[in-house]
């Protein structure tokens, strides 16, 4: 079949991409766009096979290739326990960085395939789109490789630093910008795989100063990569479906970042400076108060259970603590139980709560806490002051009062959920260690908030058996 | 000077003109047509990228928060168009090397296909009304 069916073919599984990110809008339309990708995908590499010039061999290998590669992403998709979504996201990023390397590599080898000159004589424009796409392609893959280690406790999730880090970083940059140019003026095989060596430690080196809680942001980032990679390998080959996919993956993982760092109230610069949360304070016992200020209230579940059972409206805050003690189930019962006495039950979810871009509501949805019980920070927010509990399971600095009023504050001008605002403040926690940014947080302290010491998951069972009673 | 001379020199002159603007044109169809012709469809390829970075913006803002983990499966999965170029380097065998290389990113763009797809299906599944 010809160019022009090709071509044709590449602009349908376009629009299907994109009505796939648009089904995504609300949750019932969302299956449906799923399917929607899905078939683009199809489409597109169908209308791939069938272009002239294709060998009966070289379809053979192809399908081999898609039948090992589909089985193993088959079958860690469906093993994947939701907990752990955010690395295997991070290891797939680093596969398309990988995958966009090797097809940068088979252009420079065999750039006949792709209508883009003759070995050893390609196109000087062709060479810097491909030197781009390679050099996106690389940092994504090793980048992604760090966050996943650093998401699945391979890897300390604390920043590594060192001194001239950032001078280091700059140095590459500049060596990486004229490896560029000597590439594409003399188009040497040993150039282009520097290029890729150095952007594989340029990618290992900008995320390893990155702590464990700015990883949301790195996996937003890590994602849009991914997406001009994409873009990147679209423009060296000459294909508008590439093109369009990487920038629609851009621009979507770029938003996620930008959404991820309004939630922190940092810029993206900060976030790449790393560093963040190095100050992070030990393990206290409980009860062990800062100083002079009040002594924290600690009550037991049974206490919990009477004054929520005898509440009109609880608001119920998770965080990344809530997913780590795998407490979700017990607390969707916790919350069918107080539905049962008549009691309002809500689910306020803060945009970082968890370590990538909605995971919470994924982690409460698979425990099957309806979704429109599940609300977003301004849509919750003003809702606090008619709360009568706010059950804070998990979460900590995203409600504390400080980042509103402490200017010297190192979370000051993070929008948090205003708990405070609530009746009575139920927090669950180990200790009364700080949170990821180690700040104490000033609500322990409040005459109207009662510590739950203990296991996430163990103190909502006990809750739970304490309403059964 | 006689007029024959004259004649025959202005003649020369003009062949030589001639001469020169064929080299003329010749290097211009060697040097600036291509420029000209690679320039207009990288033109085109970039307006139609900054055009999909603008349909990308809003209709990802459209996404609801709540889906933005399935979404970042969903981008994922179709990133990995990029097997689309693997293809073309391991199905049309212009060379052993892109061949290899073709495989082996096929089979890496394989796994994020099948599994950011899969992965959001199961994901999605969870999103539905109880009930229904």
């Amino acid at each position: 079949m010809g160019q022009t069916f090709s071509t044709l073919a590449y602009l349908v599984a376009s629009v299907l991409f994109i009505m796939a990110l648009r089904g995504l809008s609300h949750p019932e339309t969302s299956r449906q766009g799923n399917i929607f990708g899905m078939v683009g995908m199809g489409i597109a590499v169908v209308a791939t096979l069938l272009k002239p010039g294709m060998g009966a061999g070289g379809i053979a290998l192809v399908i081999a290739g898609i039948a090992v590669g589909g089985t193993i992403g088959a079958v860690v998709a469906n093993r994947i326990q939701m907990t752990s979504l955010p690395q295997l996201v991070a290891a797939f990023h680093s596969l398309v960085g990988l995958a966009a390397v090797f097809v940068a590599a088979a252009a420079f080898y065999a750039p006949e395939s792709f209508g883009i000159g003759h070995a050893g004589d390609i196109h000087g424009s062709s060479l810097v789109e491909m030197s781009l796409g390679l050099a996106i392609g690389a940092i994504t893959f090793s980048g992604s490789v760090i966050a996943f280690a650093k998401l699945d406790g391979r890897m300390s999730g604390a920043p590594i630093l060192f001194k001239g880090q950032h001078w280091l970083n700059l140095a590459l940059g500049i060596l990486m910008l004229v490896l560029v140019i000597a590439f594409v003026s003399s188009g040497s095989p040993l150039l282009f795989w520097l290029i890729a060596i150095l952007a594989f430690a340029l990618g290992f080196l900008l995320i390893i100063p990155i702590g464990g809680a700015d990883m949301p942001v790195v996996v937003s980032m890590l994602n849009s990569y991914s997406g001009w990679a994409a873009a990147g390998i679209g423009f060296t080959i000459g294909n508008l479906l590439l093109i369009v996919t990487g920038a629609l993956v851009g621009a979507s993982g770029a938003i996620l970042s930008y959404i991820m760092c309004k939630g922190m109230n940092r810029s993206i610069v900060n976030v790449l400076l790393g560093g963040f949360g190095t100050t992070g304070g030990g393990e206290a016992g409980p009860g062990a108060g800062g100083g002079d200020r009040a002594p924290v209230k600690a009550g037991s579940p049974e206490d919990a259970a009477y004054i929520m059972k005898n509440a009109q409206k609880i608001i119920v805050v998770p965080g990344y603590g809530m997913a780590v003690a795998q407490a979700q189930q017990v607390l969707r019962e916790m919350g069918e139980l107080l539905k049962k006495e008549g009691v309002e039950v809500t689910y306020a979810i803060h945009p970082v709560a968890g370590r990538m871009p909605g995971h919470m509501n994924v982690l409460l949805a698979e425990a099957n806490v309806p979704y429109d019980d599940v609300k977003e920070l301004e849509e919750i927010n003003p809702e606090f002051a008619e709360a009568d509990v706010a059950f804070v399971i998990g979460a900590n600095d995203v409600t504390n009062p400080a980042a509103k009023t402490d200017k010297s504050s190192a979370i000051y001008g993070m929008p948090i959920l205003d708990v405070e605002r609530a009746k009575t403040v139920f927090f669950i926690k180990r200790g009364m260690a700080s949170g990821y940014a180690g700040v104490d947080n000033e609500l322990f302290f409040r005459p109207n908030t009662m510590m739950l010491f203990g296991d996430a998951k163990k103190v909502t069972q006990e809750i739970v058996q304490a309403l059964q009673r | 000077m006689n007029p024959t001379d004259l004649a025959n020199q202005a003649s020369a002159t003009a062949n030589r003109a001639l001469e020169l603007a064929a080299q003329a044109r010749l290097l211009a169809e060697q040097h600036v047509a291509p420029v000209a012709a690679a320039a207009e469809p990288f033109l085109l390829l970039l307006t139609i990228f900054l055009l999909a970075c603008f349909v990308g913006y809003y209709v990802v803002w459209n996404v609801t928060p709540a889906l933005h983990s399935p979404l970042m499966g969903v981008t994922n999965a179709i990133s990995s168009v990029i097997v689309v170029g693997a293809i073309l380097a391991a199905g049309l065998g212009e060379s052993t090397a892109a061949q290899v290389f073709g495989f082996i990113a096929v089979t890496l763009a394989s796994v994020n296909i099948f599994g950011g797809f899969l992965v959001s299906r199961r994901m999605l599944s969870m999103f539905k009304k109880k009930g229904s």
